[in-house]
């Protein structure tokens, strides 16, 4: 076991690619030279190469399709994208293409492709460049969609997802990068469609994802002072969605609490509660408790776009009204 | 080229013709739905260029797509199999006439988002530049395409990559219902916007199955040989509507009229003819071999199964 940042845990899973495999390549803007907006790929030119490492130009459905048209032709593109929030610019080569193509050409046609995105708010950015369009991209059957939390997880999605032969869409936390966890020096992947129940408990199940889970964590600890026992799932999954552990867990503790990390309109958790609701609802103590970002475009104000996030006090004020915990 | 060539392009070329006129009549008869969008008047275009490409090759093209697959020598069985969405087509009827692939001949769709095929069809390019294959890949749109970002984003792309790719510009002056005059900034001439990329470009009478085919080989070889990509306009004319919906009253029939009198379907076989390169009856022979491929093509769709309902969900992930 070392421990290392998120970051660093991402550059050990791009490195082992691109040394393994002669087919992966990645592109993107500013990847090469720059060294990358968040720095993961920093120092990769030098020691990789231009063919491996390619700068593209700010054309975001351009290298997009360039990448879904060489992963049709057998490689294995790694497209980084600066934001998930300019996946919008390439959305119908990320839909229309990369999702469709394998099911319009009858199976013929796959694309073993990863889009990279570092997605979240919290930086004041502003509208345009804060969302989290991962959980749009959860709608269209043909992609694979994670968000890992922590290290460990990071490395072994990005493992499964550059092995998968589907395409994958990996929303990485912005404000995760620098976040340090234990990752084993031995090989080991992640299932994608997995998630995880990083504590066991008995009195509710606390289900969040990507950088949901450092705020789900405290709500835990602040349980834990009223003696309530909390059962924490990280999806890291967000498509598919493992289910079966959801299921499994709400049955046993009878409570969930679902937090969003998009906003809540349309987010990822509406389908994890509806899921719970059909089939775990007879284990029901209470309403299914959901909380997500505010339904309005990100402010720049740091107080607005504080106030705009979800939160501890805003979780746990939740919890007690829904269960009079 | 031999008597033979000759005949065989005259072949495609009547080929195209008649199956896309059977789609029109199937369509009428209610055995092909959806969207149907017929190549007639443009079959020496995809006959002649694709003839000037190996089997190597990518093609990646538009959603007026049943040309060039039946020129690349995808089977009628398939395609028409296809269009009446049964199990048997080439996309096991989940593509439709749009949506046309045979991934054994490098045939990467019949795509329907205008402009959408370029930046994938420059990933066909960049994935045989970066194995070092000698493949090139070409890619069709129309004149209506040169207006989406995606056009563009591409033609710089491909020029700062030097990719092995041609951009094969059909233009047939009317996107959708509107004529080229109307939308265009910069008058009927699109070989400036290659020029602004640094791609060089030629125009070839897109009527004329002989030119389309040497211009076309003239290019290739350039991309092939690691020049970088360039651009091929051909001008030409679809003799019926946009669509099967489509009865075409923004133009004037005296304008379908004259590029009527350049139909590829008369003039090559009378060129073939009065040169001696083959016969009357040889050319009589071929039609028959094309009907009968026809007969066969749509009794073949005809009797083949709809797809069982459990293929839904099938294909979706591999």
């Amino acid at each position: 076991m070392a421990e290392i940042t998120l970051r660093q845990a991402l550059q050990k899973g791009l490195s082992e690619a691109i040394e393994n495999d002669p087919d992966v390549f990645i592109m993107g803007e500013d990847i090469g030279a720059y060294g990358g907006a968040y720095a993961i790929t920093s120092g990769f030119l030098e020691k990789y190469g231009p063919d491996r490492i390619k700068d593209t130009p700010i054309s975001e459905a351009g290298f997009i399709g360039a990448g879904i048209g060489s992963a049709a032709a057998g490689l294995k593109p790694i497209v980084e994208l600066m934001s998930i929030s300019f996946s919008l610019v390439g959305f119908d080569q990320i839909v229309n293409m990369a999702a469709n193509i394998r099911y319009m050409s009858g199976g013929q046609i796959n694309v073993p492709m990863v889009i990279r995105a570092p997605t979240g708010a919290g930086m004041q950015l502003g509208a345009t460049h804060s969302q989290s369009f991962e959980t749009w991209l959860c709608e269209v059957p043909g992609l694979k969609v994670v968000a890992p939390s922590n290290p460990k997880d990071a490395l072994g999605l990005l493992r499964s997802s550059i092995k998968d032969p589907n395409p994958v869409i990996f929303a990485e936390s912005a404000g995760l990068y620098g976040t340090k966890g234990d990752v084993p020096e031995e090989y080991f992947d992640i299932e994608i469609g997995k998630a995880d129940i990083k504590q066991e408990g008995t009195d509710i199940t606390l289900i969040s994802y990507g950088h949901g889970m450092p705020m789900i964590n405290k709500v835990s600890e602040e349980l834990s002072k009223k003696n309530v026992s909390s059962e924490i799932i990280d999806l890291r999954s967000l498509s598919p969605i493992d289910y079966d552990l959801i299921n499994k867990s709400v049955q046993k503790t009878g409570r969930a609490l679902l937090l969003d990390t998009a906003r809540k309109n349309g987010g990822v958790m509406a389908e994890v509660a509806t899921n719970i609701n059909e089939d775990s609802g007879d284990y029901l103590d209470g309403p299914i408790l959901r909380v997500g970002s505010e339904d309005v475009p990100w402010p720049y104000n740091r107080k607005l776009e504080q106030h705009a996030m979800s939160s501890v006090p805003k979780i746990m004020n939740k919890i007690e009204q829904g269960y009079s915990l | 080229m031999n008597k033979e060539d000759y005949l065989n392009l005259y072949r495609k070329m009547y080929l195209i013709r008649l199956f896309e006129e059977s789609c029109g009549e199937n369509y009428s008869k209610g055995f092909i739905r959806g969207f149907l969008h017929l190549y007639i008047g443009q079959e020496a275009v995809a006959v002649g260029s694709i003839d000037s490409l190996e089997d190597k090759d990518f093609i990646v093209t538009h959603y007026r797509d049943h040309g060039h697959a039946i020129a690349r020598g995808l089977s009628t069985d398939g395609l028409m199999a296809e269009l009446f969405g049964k199990e048997t087509g080439v996309s096991k009827g989940k593509g439709g006439s749009m949506h046309l692939f045979d991934s054994d001949k490098n045939f990467m769709g019949g795509h329907a988002i205008v402009g959408a095929q370029m930046p994938l069809a420059a990933g066909f390019a960049l994935a045989s530049q970066y194995r070092k294959d000698d493949a090139v890949t070409m890619v069709y749109f129309g004149d209506g395409a040169t207006n989406q970002g995606t056009f563009h984003e591409t033609m710089n792309l491909a020029s700062v990559w030097k990719l092995p790719m041609i951009f094969f510009l059909e233009n047939n002056f009317y996107g959708m219902g509107t004529s080229v005059e109307r939308i265009r900034s910069n008058g009927k001439s699109f070989s400036n916007l290659a020029e602004g990329y640094g791609i060089p470009s030629t125009v070839v009478d897109g009527m004329d199955v002989i030119a389309v085919k040497e211009t076309t080989k003239e290019v290739v070889d350039k991309v092939r040989k690691g020049n970088g990509p360039a651009l091929i306009e051909a001008t030409t004319f679809r003799f019926q509507g946009h669509s099967m919906a489509d009865p075409a009253k923004y133009r004037e029939s005296s304008e379908v009229d004259e590029w009527r009198k350049k139909d590829p379907l008369e003039s090559f076989p009378e060129y073939i003819i009065s040169k001696n390169i083959a016969s009357k009856d040889e050319i009589n022979d071929v039609k028959k071999s094309v009907e009968d491929e026809m007969d066969a093509a749509v009794k073949f769709a005809t009797e083949s199964n709809e797809p069982d309902l459990e293929s839904l969900s099938k294909d979706v992930y591999l």
